[in-house]
């Protein structure tokens, strides 16, 4: 390896600065040390300094629901238009599968039309699997769905279906439109984009608040927040799909003569459709993710049962339901990705319908016979309760005798990072001065993007103080951090490994795609039973929740470095460790970076939902909103998560487009 | 030759990148190389007049960068120019409106691309009958149409293929079906097979010679290959940086170049390969030969047969009168390189 003093002129100059942050992090001690001696308005934003935005917030939400009209028609009649928008299909879907058509009310309500039965829908979605792969996924997915059946999570489980299938053709129908659009309108796009940072950003607890608000408790307002949290990868997905389409196709279309309606249907949307279906996936994952959420503002089913398990300790029911939300999003996953790598080759099949289609009509058939055997013998239509297994016991015995059995290894283990790690860190923070804590964050703006990302950066912290969330807001950054930096200690060596190794890549990133498939709320499960309550348990479920990107962009970077370039270093004697650290790290580099980005921004989406173990971040601040449908205070701690998660994107772009012009990629 | 009609034409063509290009170009200013790079412009495109005329292969060459691309896109207007004007048929494309541009696109022109652009989604016959549908034109016309077309390319039986499925020659064959499915009047290839290999490459030419001399098709031609240049074109003009430095036949570039660039391009040119024998022959009748020549084939194709009779050959011009003859010697003197 090259000595630091073989490093090319531009290196040197940059020496003094490299110094510039060890001595900056020694005076962050000495100050933290003498923190006693500081003044409190230097240590903490003096209370002369606060803004009640929260109240203004709230008292403007109030004035928009109450009195605010668009001229033609209130704000209140325009969200009962859009709520009757959602609900009409959403019942529909709930008729298909959950209720069936009923008369009267309640308890004396008698069914008229039996939903589809348990078995129909199982076989239309083995049918689904086998078109959209081969024989193994559709018994793969019937094996999952007879899982559900089985373990008496068949209501539930539809329940949460039906709302998937209405939020997903409405995440991915607004998210194509918002895309083209954007593709097609450089202005709109420029609008655009900070909302969608914006919207990624902040956490989905904190649209809750204003969701709840405006279109009150219930299963509309849970679909609306699930199609709003669902969308931005849509859009930005379709964006990127068909900006990334060759130059020459889109000049071949318009040599053919194509209309501009022509261009985008017949050559830029389907030459787009397999990177298109990569955001339906996207779509429905982020739908499931949000099961559990939504269920705080009205949403039943699944998440309602995890819901419910989590807030009174039942471990048993809260890992079946939580396995079960597990069993439906692994099913659409698959489902959808397999439906992903089949759009890009059609295949041509003469006929009429009937011959076409003949897994269609047996599924039809299907329904129709098992809906009219149903009426006759009553199993077919719901699976039997005498049949149904229950590990509910078993789940609540295992953790019983683990927690009997290990309770002291658990326990040292969880002190002495408590007690090492997380409380000096915590400690530390806690102590540093604000005035010099946003010093440095704009210090770190500047270096990276002079005065546009020093302002941000300075700004962005100057609101977080005048909210009053500061000592929040840095626990917020004592956990983030924590976890982020695990995290990618755990999951870049292992994207290495899975790029480096084909069977380590394989397991890995079925590992990988198991644990993006979880809701985030499953990961709570797990950890509360060992770990009980408190910021460790919040940190193994955040640095579980978001390790994935850190390993999937380390491996796609490694993966993705030009073949040329690791032969003309293996060409120039590179031994293998060589070949890795000079050729295919460094060229990865903006990628892996990326992946630690997209880490911290899950990291900061997961804190929030800690909360329910008690964290004393803004996720709890923004978890007691909801609790007291408090708008005001909701808003502002979503807006204080997403100054800091807009803070730590910047910089971190900002790294990167160094990196990139540093290896003489081309900038983005 | 110069009697045909002229099928495209431009006049003082200018492609300038840059922010300001209109400024550069304002009130009919002839801003030099110099000017629009101290500008921080780029002269992509500069003050280009041409004229291509119906049926002739012409053919526009010149190192990577030097405007070829940008050029044809002007031509076809792909790219909207910063100035100048491109008749086609005598009428201005600069001042079509949009659905005349349609129109024009649809019918008259077409253009194969150096990756071949073809559509991953459709097979072979779908991509060939794209064109058509997207005139509107029912199913099975369009099919019957782009079955012919895909038969012409030498594809038949491969129809249902994918592009996927294919090799790259084949891929730039069915590019090539398609760009013919039209009937276009005229037809752009902008590199059409410089991504082939040098086999294949030279397979595809042979095989687009035998498809101009089936239709006849007005082509401009693309490519930074002098070889492939002198194959196929009737006429070749070189770029470089954007200007159009000299426009010849083949044989002209090589025996007369316009400057040290194009002498630099031809330098290694065998002359056999580009010199006809109406260049070498002896004007007059003979009194006595062994068969006669075309005045304008090439040295290369008929040196076997004239070295071999012990007679001259007399040489005919194109209505096949003969004015003049030519014999071993002269074909000597260019294969070898004497007197030239
Ligand atoms: N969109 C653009 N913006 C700025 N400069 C451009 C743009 N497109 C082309 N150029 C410049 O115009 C010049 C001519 O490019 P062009 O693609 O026409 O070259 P070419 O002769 O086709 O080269 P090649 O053989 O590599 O295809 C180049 O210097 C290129 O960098
Ligand atoms: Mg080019």
């Amino acid at each position: 390896m090259m000595g630091p003093q073989a490093l090319p002129g531009p290196y040197a100059l940059m020496r003094p600065r490299a110094l510039l942050w060890p001595a900056l992090f020694a005076v962050s001690l000495l100050l933290a040390l003498l923190s006693v001696q500081i003044p409190a308005w230097l240590l903490r934003p003096p209370p002369t300094l606060m803004i009640d935005l929260a109240g203004a917030t709230s008292a403007a939400m109030k004035w928009l629901v109450e009195d605010a009209t668009f001229g033609l028609f209130t704000v209140k009649e325009a969200t009962r238009a859009i709520a009757t928008l959602v609900e009409v299909p959403y019942d529909a879907a709930r008729i298909l599968l959950v209720d069936g058509i009923t008369e009267g009310k309640g308890r004396r309500a008698t069914t008229i039309v039996p939903p589809i039965s348990w078995i129909a829908v199982t076989a239309a979605m083995v049918a689904l699997g086998i078109y959209a792969k081969n024989l193994w996924l559709g018994l793969l997915i019937g094996a999952l769905f007879l899982y559900l059946a089985v373990f008496g999570q068949w209501e539930s489980a539809m329940t949460t279906l039906a709302s998937i299938l209405i939020a997903v053709p409405m995440g991915v129908a607004g998210g194509l439109a918002l895309g083209i659009a954007a593709f097609l309108s450089p202005l709109f796009n420029r609008i655009l984009s900070p909302v969608l940072d914006l919207m990624q950003t902040v956490p989905t607890f904190a649209y809750l608040v204003p969701i709840l608000f405006l279109f009150g408790f219930g299963p509309v307002s849970a679909l609306i927040a699930t199609v709003i949290y669902a969308m931005p990868p849509m859009v930005r997905i379709t964006t990127l799909a068909l900006r990334s389409i060759p130059p020459e196709l889109q000049e071949f279309g318009r040599m053919v003569g194509c209309t501009p309606g022509q261009q985008m249907r017949k050559v830029l949307l389907p030459v787009a459709l397999p990177d298109l279906m990569v955001g339906v996936n996207q779509v429905i994952m982020l739908s499931l993710n949000m099961v559990i959420i939504a269920s705080m503002i009205g949403a039943g089913g699944l998440g309602f049962d995890v819901l419910n398990a989590l807030r009174s300790l039942k471990i048993g029911a809260g890992i079946e339901a939580g396995l079960a939300i597990t069993a439906l999003a692994v099913a659409l996953d698959r489902l959808s990705q397999a439906l992903a790598a089949r759009s890009g080759q059609g295949a041509v099949v003469t006929g009429n319908w009937t011959r076409r289609h003949p897994k269609t009509v047996a599924v039809l058939v299907l329904i129709v016979v098992t809906g009219v055997a149903g009426l006759v013998l009553p199993w077919v239509q719901t699976y039997p309760k005498e049949a149904m297994l229950s590990t509910r016991t078993f789940w609540s015995d295992l953790v019983e005798y683990i927690n009997v059995s290990y309770f002291d290894q658990i326990e040292a283990f969880k002190d002495a990072i408590l007690i090492n790690v997380l409380l000096p860190v915590k400690r530390f923070l806690l102590a540093l001065p604000w005035v010099w804590v946003l010093a440095l964050a704009t210090l770190a703006g500047w270096q990276l993007g002079r005065a546009r990302l020093a302002l941000l950066c300075l700004g962005l912290g100057l609101f977080i103080a005048v909210t009053g969330l500061w000592e929040q807001a840095v626990t917020t950054v004592y956990l983030c951090g924590i976890s982020v930096i695990i995290a990618a200690m755990i999951g870049v060596p292992l994207g290495i490994w899975a790029a480096a190794n084909q069977t380590a890549g394989k397991v890995i990133g079925a590992f990988i795609d198991t644990l993006q498939t979880l809701p985030s709320f499953v990961y709570l499960i797990p950890v509360i039973m060992l770990f009980r309550v408190g910021d460790f348990a919040a940190m193994i479920a955040v640095v579980l929740y978001a390790l994935a990107p850190a390993v999937r962009y380390t491996a796609h970077g490694l993966r993705s470095v030009q073949p040329e370039l690791v032969e003309a270093g293996i060409v120039c004697g590179c031994t293998r460790w060589q070949v890795l650290t000079r050729v295919r790290l460094p060229m990865a580099l903006p990628d892996i970076l990326l992946g630690v980005n997209q880490t911290i921004m899950l990291a900061l989406s997961m804190l929030v939902i800690t909360a329910l173990v008690g964290t004393r971040d803004l996720g709890q601040e923004v978890y007691a909103a909801l609790a007291t449908a408090d708008v005001g205070r909701g808003v502002m701690a979503g807006l204080a998560v997403a100054a800091i998660a807009i803070i730590a994107d910047r910089l971190i772009t900002a790294a990167t487009a160094r990196a990139r012009a540093r290896l003489g990629l081309a900038g983005e | 030759m110069n009697e045909r009609p002229v099928k495209l034409a431009c006049r003082h063509v200018w492609k300038i990148y840059g922010p300001h290009p209109e400024r550069l170009l304002a009130n009919g200013a002839a801003p030099t190389l110099d000017d629009i790079r101290r500008s921080d412009h780029v002269g992509a495109v500069r003050d280009v007049t041409l004229d291509v005329r119906e049926g002739e292969i012409f053919v526009i060459m010149g190192l990577s960068g030097s405007g070829k691309s940008t050029l044809v896109r002007c031509l076809s207007r792909l790219i909207e120019p910063s100035g100048g004007e491109i008749l086609f048929n005598g009428q201005d494309l600069l001042k079509a409106g949009a659905a005349e541009m349609i129109e024009i696109r649809r019918h008259r022109m077409g253009m194969v691309f150096q990756h071949f652009a073809l559509l991953p989604h459709l097979t072979v016959l779908q991509n060939v009958a794209f064109p058509l549908e997207i005139q509107g034109i029912a199913r099975d016309v369009r099919e019957a149409r782009a079955r012919e077309v895909t038969a012409l390319v030498g594809l038949k039986g491969r129809e249902d293929y994918y592009p996927r499925q294919l090799s790259g020659g084949q891929q730039q064959r069915v590019g090539i079906a398609r760009s013919l499915a039209v009937e276009p009047e005229l037809w752009f290839l902008d590199e059409p097979f410089s991504a082939l290999d040098p086999l294949i490459r030279r397979e595809m030419q042979d095989e687009f010679l035998r498809i101009q001399n089936q239709l006849h098709k007005t082509i401009v031609f693309i490519t930074h290959d002098f070889d492939e240049a002198i194959r196929l074109a009737d006429r070749i003009a070189i770029m470089k940086d954007g200007a159009v430095v000299q426009v010849a036949t083949p044989e002209e570039l090589v025996l007369a170049p316009a400057d040290d660039y194009v002498a630099a391009f031809t330098a290694h040119v065998p002359r056999a390969k580009v010199v006809t024998i109406g260049r070498i022959m002896t004007p007059g009748v003979a009194p006595e030969t062994a068969g006669s020549l075309p005045a304008s084939a090439r040295v290369e194709d008929v040196a076997d047969r004239i070295e071999a009779a012990g007679l001259p050959h007399a040489v005919t011009d194109a209505a096949g009168t003969v004015i003049g003859h030519v014999g071993a010697r002269a074909v000597v003197d260019v294969l070898i390189g004497r007197g030239t």
